[in-house]
């Protein structure tokens, strides 16, 4: 009986079906969910995926977060359940306050996608603790609003309570504050994270499987029934 | 006061501006004689429209038959020319369609719009065929890169494409970026899709069955480009400047994204008889071509139409080209469950009209009749001239003019010319741009810029996919458009075989200056006679393309540039050739004869040079090279491939290097000048990276076939101490001539576009 | 008929880098203009409402001008309600 793990679209979601093809390259199940319903069917984890949910109007995520599923969706997290936000999960993560800060517009100005070099710094959270501490791995990144910001006290919080769960090495490709490319909330069942996991799962279309860690820690999470 | 049909009956004798809508004296006087009355006003929108050289193709046309006459026979194409797009088997069931397009005049207007309504619309013709799009890709040309106007152009270009096909969810695979004066002023944006779908799915643009429903449904009805394809595409620009404005189209990537998903699930449903998608000359077009295919009659109730500004006038809304609409042909019994998809992805749909045979299209206004015309003249009557031309009066001298007059360097100054092309416009890096766009979504890329083709992966199981590569080298094609127009099919094929691919059907995207210069009107007949002959000699037929005219300002016109897409077939992606050459020890081959041939190359523009004769072209023996390509690939004998093109065998040789990060030994041939070896752009050319235990095998096959095959290299990770430098540096060695350091050669690449344009 | 017209102004909080304002800060000295010293870009929101804008709807678009309109991580807003002679004009 395989973990199911919901992947929730919006209108305008993009990596929903390869953050699908993730959690099943890793061994789980992948559900899909809709926005548009209050139903997490019955799954054990969340993956709000890449892309433009509501073309990025207002601000990216802002409207996303309003959507009936993410009611439900909230409820689970603070409940303990595994939400991994990506790039614009992310952005949706933030803009509900499940995870502190924002993202803003890169600092360059221009979209980038690029083979991102990062260095995962928290392996306990609910989507890491199958890495290795410290361990650096290569997944792209592409993103025009990934320049993630907080005030100062939030960040010296994140870094002190150890809560950044990914940083950005050798070029930080966006502003983000303190290189960060990923934070996780207090509990660490609620992850975002700038660059995409989904696309790093085959050799054949991407520069290294690293991005599996993310999604079997997921699966290792559940099974073990951790709840913080 | 509405211009209906009988107020045009009953004022024979008024006015009409029909020459500012674009139309000559004999065409409106032809649109009188099929109605046998004059037309209204919103009839004469209608055939203004899509008379327009851009709708019409009533220059090229007559050209353009060759493409269906000399059609190479082949069990491959499921849907050929006059479609939206083609449509080819890949086997398995599985049928892929592609097209090219062209959106230059509104992007030199509106950089950023008018690329992004660009890629819009080409993806609307692929979803259009009932395909679910899969990647796109851009061959793009500008005016001289430190050109003011290039500086203005370029960024907005590269940032519209991204920012729409990113936000659609395409990965895009490739493309090409190249500079000439000529393209100063008449930028060419040209823009591809390819998309996939079961045999079953294919879908035509037909309105069959009397009764059915016509239904609009998208983004709303507004004023963008309101005149923008008759007046844009009939007219060049003045040499002050673009004196007329109009209005540009805007794009709303997220409304198609929705649309997408929308169409392909009504299409899945079975709930759909027709598909048409709204591009040049909107709701005239799509109605009248609907019309035309199906029973032969409609009628349309037009104050049905979903507007963005009520203030439009009927003939406003007939000729909007508003962006992200499509037209559907759908049975009164499943209209509600087409309202419910469309309900769920909150998109908009209204059923303008309905089917009949009067073999008449009609269009009410508030109950007033304002169109009654045969459809057919509208959509596939138009004029069709037979332009004169003549070879132009400067031909033979240019063709006289050979490059041989230009200095040459010694053995000693080969470093420096292979640094010069290395860092040149043309020829360095365009990341730059290319990271603007993401190649990673939909998770099946395998192979995208720089990589000679584009390829992805179309079916997660069997790892069946295509690859795609579009090019033209606009110089070649100006000193000999015939052999140019081989040319880029030619190097196109050879593209996507070097990436192991078998080319199966081409699309091709032809941008010329004014058809009533017949100077330029001979450069398009020997270019698309040329790209004929050429298709019946691989056997790849055309299956659907664009044409571009008018691009030029004042006299001069832009270089004939016929961009040619080749399409190909791999049956497991995991067996690709990419251009990463692997470990050392590893034998680098150049496949193919190398000779003195400099017309139109880079180095010789450089010395702002073109004259002379392009490369000679073969494609006999092109053929029997991609077969060796794709044997290769195949059965496993090749790591690495690399066509050789711009810039000649040193180009190609750096950019495998640069690829892989790792140096190689190489050494010249006895008997050829080595400038000529290193710098010259003879066609028919592949550089090949064996491993040792492939290397009997590889060139027995070669033999065979009477490929020559000349070992001109291996690859050597720890040639650095050898050439003075300390030990890790990698190096490209070329025989006893010189050296260069990878980084030395990665920083003239790299530095040249973010320097001119971030 | 009773209009009211509400004027929500999002902006973003001083700290925040804002590469837009300065982009544009940069486009201004070089067509021209001297002496810029910052430039910062928002939004602008012109919500016309139905009927009278009672404490209730007063205070509902405060709240949404804060949750949904702005980033209150990131962002300011500002909100002023029009004179019926504004909106009339």
């Amino acid at each position: 009986m395989s973990t199911r793990i919901g992947i929730v679209t919006f209108p305008g979601s993009l990596d929903d079906a390869d953050a699908a093809r993730a959690v099943r390259i890793a061994g789980g199940e992948p559900v899909a969910l809709w926005h548009g319903d209050e139903d997490l069917k019955k799954v054990q984890a969340v993956v709000l995926p890449g892309g433009f949910s509501y073309g990025d109007y207002l601000r990216c995520g802002a409207i996303a977060r309003f959507a009936p599923v993410m009611t439900k969706v909230i409820e689970a997290a603070n409940g303990g359940m595994p939400v991994l936000g990506i790039c614009n999960g992310f952005q949706i993560l933030c803009e509900t306050h499940l995870l502190p800060g924002a993202l803003t517009r890169n600092d360059h100005l221009h979209f980038i996608c690029r083979d991102q070099r990062l260095r995962i710094e928290n392996t306990s959270s609910d989507w890491t603790r199958d890495f290795a501490p410290g361990q650096e791995i290569v997944i792209p990144l592409k993103n025009g609003e990934g320049g993630y910001v907080a005030d100062e006290a939030t960040l010296d919080l994140l870094e002190g309570e150890g809560r950044v769960i990914a940083r950005y090495l050798e070029v930080n490709p966006n502003g983000s504050r303190r290189d960060i490319a990923g934070v996780c909330n207090e509990r660490g069942n609620v992850v975002g994270l700038m660059p995409h996991p989904e696309h790093a799962v085959e050799d054949l279309t991407g520069p290294s499987t690293d991005g599996l860690f993310f999604f079997a820690s997921a699966l290792t999470s559940v099974l073990a029934g951790s709840h913080r | 006061m509405i211009d209906s049909v009988q107020r045009a009956e009953q004022t024979p004798e008024a006015e009409q501006p029909f020459a500012d809508l674009g139309l000559k004296p004999d065409e409106y006087e032809r649109i009188h004689d099929i109605l046998g009355r004059r037309p209204t006003s919103s009839e004469l929108a209608m055939y203004s429209v899509m008379w327009s050289e851009h709708c019409s193709y009533k220059s090229s046309k007559v050209h353009l038959r060759q493409f269906g006459e000399k059609k190479p026979e082949t069990d491959a194409l499921l849907v050929g020319i006059g479609e939206n797009a083609g449509v080819v088997d890949i086997g398995d069931g599985w049928a892929v369609t592609f097209k090219v397009e062209s959106h230059n005049h509104p992007s030199y207007v509106e950089p950023y719009q008018g690329a992004a309504t660009g890629v819009g619309g080409i993806v609307r013709d692929i979803l259009s065929m009932g395909a679910r799009p899969l990647a796109v890709m851009d061959p793009l040309r500008f005016g001289p890169a430190d050109a003011p106007d290039t500086a203005r152009v370029l960024p907005g270009v590269g940032a519209g494409i991204g920012g729409y096909g990113n936000c659609l969810g395409l990965p895009n695979i490739g493309g090409e970026v190249v500079f000439d004066d000529s393209y100063l002023g008449n930028p060419l944006v040209n823009a591809l899709c390819v998309g996939a779908m079961r045999h079953e799915d294919i879908h035509l643009a037909s309105a069959k069955g009397v009764g059915n429903l016509v239904v609009l449904y998208g983004a709303r009805t507004g004023g963008d480009g309101i005149g923008g394809v008759s007046v844009l595409a009939s007219e060049t620009f003045d040499d002050e400047g673009p004196a007329k404005r109009p209005s540009v189209q805007v794009g709303d990537p997220f409304m198609e994204k929705l649309l997408i998903e929308a169409t392909l699930e009504v299409l899945h449903a079975g709930l759909v008889e027709g598909i048409q998608d709204l591009g040049g000359a909107g709701i005239s077009c799509a109605t009248s071509e609907l019309a035309s295919n199906g029973e032969g009659g409609m009628h349309v109730w037009l104050d049905r139409v979903l507007l963005r500004d009520p203030t439009l006038s009927p003939e406003e809304i007939l000729m909007s080209e508003s962006q992200e609409r499509m037209c559907a042909i759908v049975r009164p019994d499943k209209i509600d469950d087409f309202m419910n998809h469309c309900r769920k992805w909150d998109v908009e749909a209204v059923v303008i009209g309905e089917v009949n045979d009067s073999g008449r299209l009609t269009v009410d206004w508030h109950g007033e009749r304002i169109v009654d015309v045969p459809p057919r003249t509208v959509a596939h009557e138009g004029p069709v001239y037979e332009r004169p031309f003549h070879r132009p009066s400067w031909q033979d001298a240019l063709q006289a003019d050979s490059s041989d007059r230009l200095d040459r360097p010694g053995s000693d100054g080969l470093r420096e010319t292979l640094l010069e092309l290395v860092a040149a416009p043309n020829l360095a890096g365009k990341s730059w741009i290319t990271d603007q766009y993401d190649r990673y979504v939909l998770g099946n890329t395998v192979l995208a810029q720089p990589e000679d083709s584009g390829m992805i992966r179309i079916d997660e199981v069997t790892g069946r996919g295509v690859a795609i590569a579009t090019d033209c080298n606009g110089r070649f094609a100006k000193l000999d458009p015939y052999t140019g127009a081989k040319l880029a099919l030619a190097e196109s094929y050879r593209n996507v075989c070097a990436t192991g691919a078998v080319p199966l059907a081409v699309t091709n995207c032809l941008n010329f200056g004014s058809p009533e210069d017949p100077e330029v009107m001979w450069q398009f007949a020997e270019a698309t006679r040329g790209l004929a002959d050429g298709c019946a000699e691989l056997g790849t037929p055309v299956t659907g393309g664009n044409v571009s005219f008018y691009n030029q300002t004042g006299e001069t016109a832009i270089l004939p540039t016929p961009v040619v897409g080749v399409l190909g077939v791999i049956d497991d992606v995991g067996r690709r050739t990419p251009m990463q050459w692997g470990p050392d020890g590893e034998l680098i081959y150049l496949l193919g004869d190398t000779r003195d041939e400099f017309g139109g190359s880079e180095w010789a523009h450089l010395r702002g040079h073109l004259g002379g004769l392009p490369p000679q072209v073969d494609l006999q023996r092109e053929r029997i090279l991609g077969e060796i390509l794709v044997a290769g690939s195949r059965d496993g004998m090749l790591t690495a491939a690399h066509d050789v093109s711009d810039g000649g065998f040193a180009m190609a040789v750096v950019e495998m290097a640069l690829r892989a990060d790792i140096g190689a030994r190489l050494w010249l041939p006895d008997g050829i000048d080595p400038f000529v070896q290193l710098f010259a752009e003879s066609a028919g050319r592949a550089v090949v990276v064996v491993p040792r235990s492939e290397e009997l095998r590889f060139s027995e096959m070669c033999a065979a076939r009477g490929v020559p095959a000349h070992r001109v290299g291996v690859v050597d990770s720890g040639l650095g101490p050898d050439a003075g430098y300390p030990q890790g540096t990698q190096v490209l060695q070329f025989g006893d001539y010189f050296t260069v350091t990878l980084d030395e050669v990665r920083e003239a690449h790299t530095r040249t576009i973010p320097a001119l344009f971030a | 008929m009773l209009l009211a017209r509400v004027i929500v102004d999002v902006m973003l909080k001083p700290e925040i880098l804002d590469p837009q304002g300065r982009a544009v800060q940069g486009a201004l000295g070089r067509l021209g203009l001297s002496g810029v010293t910052d430039v910062r870009q928002g939004k602008q929101f012109v919500i016309d409402i139905d009927g009278e804008l009672d404490e209730d709807r007063r205070a509902k678009l405060e709240e949404l001008a804060g949750e949904l309109l702005s980033n209150p991580v990131i962002e300011d807003y500002r909100m002023t309600v029009a004179n019926d002679d504004e909106v009339r004009a």
